[in-house]
Formats: structure tokens, C-alpha cells, sequence
């Protein structure tokens, strides 16, 4: 494919940097991400993805949009209170890139439709709320073998890490299992920065961004945690667990389980 | 001094930084290493600025010539991907 005059001038600032050109260029925009959540995360990662000229943006988001939302979620406005939020980023992202295009999934992403979904997408991004869809999602991408940039939030904290199934560590040799139900407080009952969202979404599309490029060193084998109040990040060595259940050397995961019903029995 | 062959010639004339350098290294991307791209250029500007990002690319930059009142060419060979 040729680049238009308007793409030259779209991604300039990208072809001019050595470790991208015009070679990178186009390998973004052949690129296929899909991000669970059209949220605090999800927005500013849709939002850099897309004007990255990622190809293909798949999300999948069950939600419409409410006024609590917006003091984080800048994909969303005033002007789409009411609408499902992967309509309301569709219509920001497209406006702001006509080259991208983006699929919205009004679903709840669960074990019966999440293989399908993420099957021809080249990288998923979690931006989810919770734990069951965060297990869910991650025992998904290390069966299909995909990469996963995992961000998580709440308060003034964030946490980020980069999942390449069978080079590297998955989040269950982080966390084996999900903490009980009510251990670690929502962002509803918590409360939320709003810009931390931003600077935690920032740092996935980057992850995501370099992953297509292949360049650079990407958060294998690494937690990443920003503490927003002291404005430090510190790095975690998360060494990949032999006996993890679902990327170790005997996984007794070997399909996808019931994470909600996991999750609530406990 | 010897002529280079030259490969590819591109006319630049009218743009402003960074689209000089921005089509000249798409230019360069599509050729094979050794081989010599001309560009015309009628910005004094670019004139300073693509040698210099063509060397730190670790292309190497053959002639930098003015040729008549406005215009300019600068000859590069590409020396690596």
C-alpha cells in the first residue's frame, strides 16, 4: 500500500522517528487490537491506538455511558449520555481517525464468547473492572497463545504488565487466584484519579505500540506500579511460575472455567 | 569526482519540514541498500536539515548541490534499512 498525502502529514511525526518510518507505519495500520472495556482504561487506550492509525480496533463493552463516568473516561461526552459506550468511542475514535476502524461489541465478554472474539486480533489490551473477566481474559489469551497488556487502577495507584503467553510470565504467576470478593474495593466504592487512568492507558497503547513495531523491551516479566501520590514507578520482577495452573509445565486450566460463578462461591 | 548512478529521483519542490524529510526517507525505505536517490528540493531549509537526518538515519549523503536560482539536489545512498 501507498500513503496518501494526508497520511504523510497524519503520521509524520511517527515515519520521521528512525525506529518506526514508513515500514512501522504500515505495520500499524495492518494492525488488529482488541480491548476489553470501553472505560477509564479503555478510552485513552482506544484514543492513542486510534490515532496511532492501529487498523482495527475491536471493543467489547456492555455499559452506557453515565455522568460519573466522564471524569475519567474522555472517549465519552456530555453529548452521549445514555449511549453505549462502544458506540459513543466509536464515534470519537473515527472522528478523530478516518483510516481506523472500529468494532463495537455491546456484550459482557464471558467463557462462551471472548475465543471468538479475540481470535483474529493480534494483541488484546484489558481494561476491565474486575477480576473475573481480568482471569478470564488472561487463561484466554495464554489458550490462544495472544499477547496481553493488562492495566488495572484504583485510587492513585495503577498497575501495568505485558502477558506474551510462552515467552514470558501470564497475571496467574502473578496472582494465582482472585483475591475474595470484597478484599480489594472497586473503583466505585474507592474512588479513582481520573488522569491515572490516563497515564496507566498511555502506558498500555505504548506496550501495544511497541509489540506491532517490535521494537524496544516490553513489561515481560514485569509489574509495573505507578503511585500517582509520590509520582514513582516501580518495577517488579514477576518471574514465570513452573507450576502456574494455566502456563506452567502441567496446567490443570486447559479450557476456559466459570469466573463469575469462581468468584462468588468464594 | 565520480557520478553516482542514480537510482530514483524525487521532486520535493514546494514542501516544508518535515514532509521534505518525511517523503524523501519513504523514498529511501523503498529502495535496496546501495542504491543512490536524487531529490529536488527548493527549500533552504531542507537543504540543511535531510543531509543531516539522512546521516543520523546512517544513510550516506553524496552531493548536496544548488543548481540554479531557487532549486537544489542532494544525492543519497542508502546504506542500510
Amino acid at each position: 500500500m501507498e500513503f496518501t498525502d494526508d497520511q504523510l502529514q497524519r503520521y509524520s511525526r511517527h515515519i520521521i522517528l528512525p525506529e518506526v518510518g514508513g515500514k512501522g507505519q504500515k505495520k500499524i495500520l495492518n494492525a488488529k487490537v482488541f480491548i476489553v472495556g470501553a472505560g477509564g482504561l479503555g478510552c485513552p487506550v482506544g484514543y492513542y491506538l486510534a490515532a496511532a492509525g492501529i487498523g482495527t480496533i475491536g471493543m467489547i463493552d456492555n455499559d452506557t455511558v453515565e455522568l460519573s463516568n466522564l471524569q475519567r473516561q474522555i472517549a465519552h461526552s456530555t453529548k452521549t449520555l445514555g449511549v453505549h459506550k462502544v458506540d459513543s468511542a466509536k464515534a470519537t475514535f473515527e472522528a478523530l481517525n478516518p483510516d481506523v476502524k472500529v468494532v463495537g461489541i455491546k456484550e459482557r465478554i464471558n467463557k462462551g464468547n471472548i475465543m471468538d472474539l479475540i481470535k483474529d486480533y493480534d494483541i488484546v489490551v484489558d481494561g476491565s473492572d474486575n477480576f473475573p473477566t481480568r482471569y478470564l481474559v488472561n487463561d484466554a489469551c495464554v489458550l490462544l497463545k495472544k499477547p496481553l497488556v493488562s492495566g488495572a487502577i484504583l485510587k492513585f495507584e495503577g498497575q501495568v504488565t505485558t502477558v506474551l503467553p510462552g515467552e514470558g510470565h501470564c497475571y496467574r504467576c502473578l496472582f494465582e487466584e482472585m483475591p475474595p470478593p470484597g478484599l480489594v474495593p472497586s473503583c466505585q466504592e474507592a474512588g479513582v484519579l481520573g488522569s491515572v487512568t490516563g497515564v496507566v492507558g498511555a502506558l498500555q497503547a505504548t506496550e501495544v505500540l511497541k509489540l506491532v513495531l517490535g521494537k524496544g523491551d516490553v513489561l515481560k516479566n514485569t509489574l509495573l506500579i505507578y503511585d500517582a501520590l509520590r509520582t514513582t514507578f516501580r518495577r517488579v520482577k514477576v518471574p514465570k511460575n513452573p507450576a502456574c495452573p494455566v502456563c506452567g509445565e502441567n496446567p490443570t486450566i486447559k479450557e476456559l472455567q466459570d469466573y463469575d460463578a469462581e468468584y462468588c462461591r468464594m | 569526482m565520480e557520478e553516482a548512478r542514480i537510482d530514483k529521483k524525487i521532486n520535493i519542490k514546494g514542501l516544508h519540514c518535515p514532509y521534505t524529510f518525511v517523503k524523501s526517507k519513504i523514498a529511501v525505505e523503498d529502495m535496496e541498500t546501495g542504491q543512490v536517490l536524487e531529490i529536488l528540493l527548493d527549500n533552504e531549509e531542507a537543504v540543511i536539515n535531510i543531509p543531516k537526518s539522512m546521516e543520523d538515519h546512517g544513510q550516506k549523503v553524496l552531493k548536496v548541490e544548488k543548481i540554479n536560482d531557487t532549486d537544489w539536489i542532494i544525492q543519497v545512498r542508502k546504506e542500510k534499512e
